[in-house]
């Protein structure tokens, strides 16, 4: 416990220091790695980051050179300052300097840009839909054919170039993993493709980037990297569909998911469950993250869910279902729960 | 012009110093009674009355206040919004009220505070710096003073009630159209803020002209001003950009209040048509705010610096650089919205290029600064305040021209920082300084630079401790407009800090504010030249600005005519007098101030400032649906209107006036040379922009949707655009011989004039009709799709035109039969006629469009 009455004044001062560090420690550390620009996990974020660290310290050294220059101007004696006073000074610096610099940079910004608009045929092509306020996703076949629908994780295979077809339901929303590119808008009545790769497997995080209403800042997803044999496995488990209950709580949890009208917006693959109106529920239990990257996936979190949704996230289309009783919460959670 | 003692010459500032007038225009000593009478007529109302005042030393300063007013509220959204976000999902304000707070934070400082505040101070200044009594239409100013004030108290109110506008502040469809915002939240900020515009744009009119038209005798184009440059491009700027977003607020709120479906993709809409219109206005207004701001910086590092700006031509050159160059790079806003590489690349490079101009003046500042002494007070420490944050917001603002980069850094707080470093840096610190450098202007008493300098302090360490860490925590993944984030992001620490840098800032300003309560002094006189400034504000005014308008010969002239002070104080200069009896100025030449005609000026006016009640009334009930009390005060306006305008265009009060020097000017000019021709020209770009981004629209929807288009054979058959042209032509042709016949008169009657006008109404509204039935006939129907929606569109944007143009005939005869108009006071006629050939041609540039463009598809 911090006291700072009881703090002579030397320690104080001490306290002070230490606190500074510990702020600066912690912002520098960036305690989140999977949603940041300044983590790449892919080659297209990987670019962009060297891209930054170009402009940074290049707009760094600008900035010195016009702080030190207005500090000649004021400090310097008047006659070893006499070169800043004549029109050739801003026409080289206000000029010539400009137009070199920045001709320099939108060339190396076009190639940059070339680099990661490739063309070539994709590994995996992953239509994905922004509704307020989640995600639809459907794997497709080199067709076009839906062959999987998921929800607010997208699994991917590691080293390959992937196709995101970006669409929107409603409003316009910006599909953005910043470890692995930048932000694509999706706008209604138009289709966006959009291509990268991740390198190596782990857990990205991406969130809406377009202000799209009420809940736009808990509109988040998880994409998650696998080696390609491992996506291979996850792939074949998740076109199966869900796994049928065998433990009495699950098959209760399953009735009471069917009484209760849940199937008239989500579908279960493998029962009567086939509403489209919210994300598919078939294999719920295996992914990261519920209310669109919001809550942990697990027993509590679900039950919580079901039971006050409104309150979670006020606006989004479900409706909280506080007329349940503990033990049918608990039931109907732990059967989604389940559904690996 | 008579030949006269007076030289305008263009030769350089420097050279002329030796040849200052020694010949003065007046003789002295002036008659006794002559400064008493000056007084007397623009003396201000006393009491209540002096709401009605319009001069630009009430209006002026009423108008920098409301803007100040506004910048303090928004500014207290700002720290509520920082408090929330200080911690991870705090609970301070839910989404709802998060979501109108960001809303109109954004929008109350771009459109209530950051517009309208540097138009305020144009108001204000431009007549002082060019020595003219006031601006060429008072009344219209304190119109739009008026109609921005209560119109925006108005809609900042709406917060209070929960109906504010939640859409962002640039609005975008669809989540603003009726579907997914029934309330009326999204009508408040179309609304409200499309008659603001109305009233922006008001003020850009009497800008223009005052810039070109009302200037002191000899202070040619070379002479004038930085900051009369800055306003005047920021004028320009403001007539071609403004009209794409009040285009916008149209469209949409016909697409919510009936369902033409202009932003709706399947119906043939597109959302990104609001995008390309909004932003076609919206990055111009980024310079819009600057350049004024930019103009007055030129105007104060001189003064500071005690030395001529360096580099006055580049610097000039610059600020029209600025200008073009600001309306080719709408689409880097929309780097992420999948648009081609090869427009990105183009609107990328614009984008980099604009970084030249401002450049050129960054380095003409410093060059200023080292060619003189810099005095170190409170204005000097918010222009360094300025360079430092501007610079840095300049920077960043070239790294998002970067495509690549952008794809990164837009819509996150990376962006929220790189836009409050521009417009905090380039417009707020200038304007802080502003305050400081001209209050002795205003106020018998300068402001405290003790108090100035620990205002200073708290909002330069504030603006950096808040806005700086933001950069990071955007490219760490931190998108905006969130109303909360979740605590594993990491993104806590970072944000703490920059909500103690927003109340740093708070405190800065409330420091300011005290400041202001204890030496701001207006209406009773002015502190004098304290900073030893070379410009003509600074000379010794009252209400009638300077005793006698002086000759300009420099650009400082109070640096190069030692004397001019005192000799216009004395009465030695032009119109030491009243010679007309009433308010007047000079209107001079637009390119060398060469002295045209006496301007009679309008006094004090009530139905000016009714007009702007019922017209603020009238766009708030349409708001929240009231349709009756709404048209009744619809009317009531424009029967306020009339009645302010019946007292103007009143002809020659004498055939000439004595202004001095032995200069005789006319008191009344009609055509080319008169200020009100030149307005109506300006307020003519104004509409033609505004058709001309409609006509986009059509273009932009047929690239997106062409199967919407008819085939040849869909369209009406050619016999009914045919008699539409006819009517136009028929409806011109009788305006123009009207205005023919006009010229004889007294000689001749009047009727024939009269008769051609009130055929000519019937004849035009005539030709919109047709145009419109032709349409229906093919049983083509507004809200069935975009085509529908935006064909009708353009019918309907005619009859708008009828309607102006139907009130503006009955009033021109209404002034023929009370014998206020004749073939030498026609004002009134000339103007009416220039609107009407304009919509003429607007009207025949319509039906070719829509009637031979799908032809020519085939």
């Amino acid at each position: 416990m911090w006291r700072p009455i009881s703090i002579p004044c030397g320690e104080r001062m001490m306290v002070f220091r230490v606190t500074l560090v510990l702020i600066v420690l912690s912002l520098l550390s960036g305690c989140n790695t999977q949603q940041s620009a300044f983590h790449p996990g892919g080659p297209h974020a990987d670019r962009v980051e060297t891209l930054s660290w170009v402009l940074f310290i290049g707009g760094g050294l600008i900035f010195l050179l016009v702080i030190v220059l207005t500090a000649i101007a004021m400090f310097v004696a008047p006659e070893r300052r006499q070169w800043m006073t004549n029109r050739r000074f801003i026409i080289w610096l206000g000029i010539v300097f400009p137009v070199i610099t920045l001709t320099a940079l939108l060339v190396y910004g076009f190639t940059v840009a070339r680099h990661l608009v490739r063309p070539g045929s994709p590994a995996l092509r992953i239509e994905v839909v922004g509704e307020m306020w989640w995600w639809r996703v459907h794997y497709l076949d080199a067709q076009g054919t839906q062959r999987l629908v998921s929800a607010n994780e997208i699994r991917i295979p590691t080293g390959q170039p992937i196709e995101f077809v970006l669409k929107a339901e409603d409003v316009i929303h910006s599909f953005w993993v910043p470890s692995l590119a930048g932000k694509l808008d999706m706008i209604p009545g138009r289709t966006n493709v959009y291509r990268f790769a991740a390198d190596r497997p782990g857990i990205y995080r991406g969130q809406c980037a377009e202000y799209c209403g009420d809940q736009h800042a808990l509109m988040a997803f998880y994409v998650v990297a696998m080696e390609p044999n491992d996506f291979e496995a996850w792939y074949a488990a998740q076109v199966q569909p869900a796994a049928e209950p065998m433990v009495t709580q699950l098959i209760q949890g399953k009735e009471l998911f069917l009484q209760n009208g849940c199937g008239a917006c989500h579908v279960v693959r493998g029962t009567p469950a086939n509403g489209i109106l919210g994300p598919d529920l078939t294999h719920v239990g295996s992914r990261l993250s519920i209310a669109a990257g919001t809550y942990p996936t697990n027993v509590g979190t679900l039950a919580g869910w079901i039971s006050s949704s409104q309150h979670l996230k006020p606006g989004n289309l479900m409706p909280s279902f506080g007329n349940l009783r503990g033990e049918e919460l608990r039931a109907i959670a732990a059967y989604l729960e389940s559904l690996k | 012009m008579s030949d006269t003692t007076w030289e305008g010459g263009m030769a350089d500032t420097r050279e002329q110093k030796e040849a200052a007038p020694v010949q003065f225009p007046s003789p002295v000593p002036r008659p006794e009674d002559e400064l008493d009478e000056l007084k007397r007529i623009w003396r201000a109302p006393r009491g209540i009355h002096i709401l009605s005042a319009v001069n630009n030393t009430y209006v002026g300063l009423w108008y920098v206040g409301a803007a100040l007013m506004f910048f303090v509220l928004a500014g207290i959204l700002a720290t509520i919004m920082r408090t929330q976000l200080a911690q991870p999902e705090m609970r301070l304000v839910g989404h709802e009220l998060y979501n109108q707070l960001f809303t109109m934070h954004g929008t109350v400082m771009m459109f209530l505070f950051a517009v309208p505040m540097v138009e305020a101070f144009g108001v204000f200044l431009l007549p002082n710096m060019q020595a003219a009594r006031d601006l060429p239409f008072p009344r219209l100013s304190a119109y739009a003073f008026w109609a921005y004030f209560i119109g925006g108290t108005a809609f900042f109110t709406s917060l209070f009630f929960g109906l504010a506008p939640n859409g962002g502040w640039f609005m975008y469809p669809p989540l603003t159209s009726y579907q997914h915002s029934p309330g009326i939240n999204a009508d408040f900020w179309l609304l409200g803020i499309g008659f603001i515009e109305i009233s922006a744009i008001a003020g850009a009119i009497e800008i223009i002209v005052g810039v070109l038209k009302t200037r002191a005798p000899g202070q040619s184009l070379d002479k004038l001003p930085v900051y009369s440059w800055a306003m005047l491009i920021f004028a320009l700027m403001i007539v071609f950009a403004f009209p794409a977003v009040i285009l916008a607020t149209l469209l949409l709120e016909l697409e919510r209040a009936f369902h033409w479906p202009f932003f709706i993709a399947e119906r043939g809409g597109d959302p990104l048509l609001w995008q390309h219109l909004f932003w076609f206005f919206g990055h111009p207004e980024v310079y819009v705010i600057f350049l004024p701001a930019a103009g007055m910086v030129s105007m104060m590092v001189p003064t500071m610096a005690q030395t001529p700006l360096a580099g006055y031509r580049l610097v000039v050159l610059a600020i029209i650089g600025t200008g073009f160059l600001s309306f080719g790079l709408w689409v880097h806003h929309m780097f992420t919205t999948g648009l081609p590489q090869a427009s990105l690349g183009f609107f990328s490079a614009a984008s980099m290029a604009v970084a030249i101009p401002s450049g050129i003046q960054v380095f003409a500042w410093i060059s200023t600064i080292a060619s003189g002494k810099l005095q170190m007070r409170t204005p000097t420490y918010f222009l360094l305040g300025f360079l430092f944050i501007f610079t840095l917001g300049g920077l960043t603002g070239v790294m998002v021209a970067m495509v690549p980069f952008d794809w990164q850094a837009h819509d996150t707080h990376f962006i929220v920082a790189h836009l409050h470093y521009v417009l905090i840096g380039g417009m707020v610190f200038p304007i802080f300084a502003a305050f400081y450098y001209w209050a002795p202007t205003a106020s018998t008493r300068p402001l405290s630079e003790r108090l100035g300098k620990w205002s200073f302090w708290f909002m330069f360490i504030g603006v950096n401790v808040t806005f700086f860490p933001l950069h990071i925590v955007g490219l760490m993944g931190m998108p905006r407009r969130n109303y909360t984030y979740l605590a594993e992001m990491g993104w806590g620490p970072i944000n703490l800090i920059a909500t103690i840098g927003a109340y740093m800032i708070a405190v800065g300003v409330l420091i300011f504010l005290i400041d202001l309560a204890k030496n701001f002094r207006p209406f009773q006189g002015d502190a004098g030249n304290v900073w030893n400034a070379g410009t003509l504000e600074w000379l010794p005014s009252g209400n009638y600005q300077t005793r006698s308008i002086p000759i300009v010969t420099s650009r400082e002239p109070l640096w190069d005519q030692p004397n001019l002070a005192r000799d216009v104080e004395a009465g030695r200069y032009y119109l030491p007098n009243a010679p007309t009896g009433g308010r007047e100025t000079i209107i001079t030449s637009p390119i060398d101030a060469r002295p045209q005609y006496v301007l009679q000026m309008p006094g004090p006016s009530w139905p000016t400032v009714l007009a702007a009640v019922f017209t603020a009334v009238f766009f708030l009930g349409l708001t929240v649906k009231l349709y009756i009390p709404a048209f009744t005060c619809g009317v009531l306006a424009v029967v306020m209107v009339i009645w302010w305008m019946w007292d103007s265009d009143p002809g020659p009060s004498s055939p000439s006036v004595d202004i001095g020097g032995g200069l005789h000017l006319p008191t009344y000019v009609t055509g080319p040379m008169s200020h009100s021709y030149w307005a109506m020209i300006v307020l003519e770009l104004v509409a033609g922009t505004t058709f001309a981004c409609l006509l986009f629209s059509y273009f932009f929807l047929w690239t997106v949707n062409p199967e919407m288009w008819p085939q040849a054979g869909g369209l009406p058959s050619l016999g009914w655009p045919a008699a539409s042209a006819a009517l136009y032509i028929v409806g011109s042709a009788a305006m123009f011989i009207g205005g023919r016949s006009l010229a004889r008169v007294p000689e001749r009657s009047a009727w024939p004039m009269r008769l051609l006008a009130l055929l000519a109404i019937p004849v035009f509204v005539g030709a919109v009709t047709l145009e419109i039935f032709g349409q229906l006939s093919t049983g083509l129907r507004p809200s069935e799709s975009g085509y529908g929606a935006v064909v009708y569109t353009i019918s309907a944007w005619q009859g708008f035109f009828a309607a102006v143009l139907v009130i503006m005939v009955l009033y021109t005869i209404a002034r023929s039969l009370s014998g206020r108009l004749n073939g030498v006071r026609r004002a009134t006629y000339d103007n009416t006629q220039l609107l009407w050939q304009y919509a003429t041609v607007q009207g025949l540039i319509g039906l070719i469009v829509v009637h031979a463009f799908p032809r020519l598809l085939g």
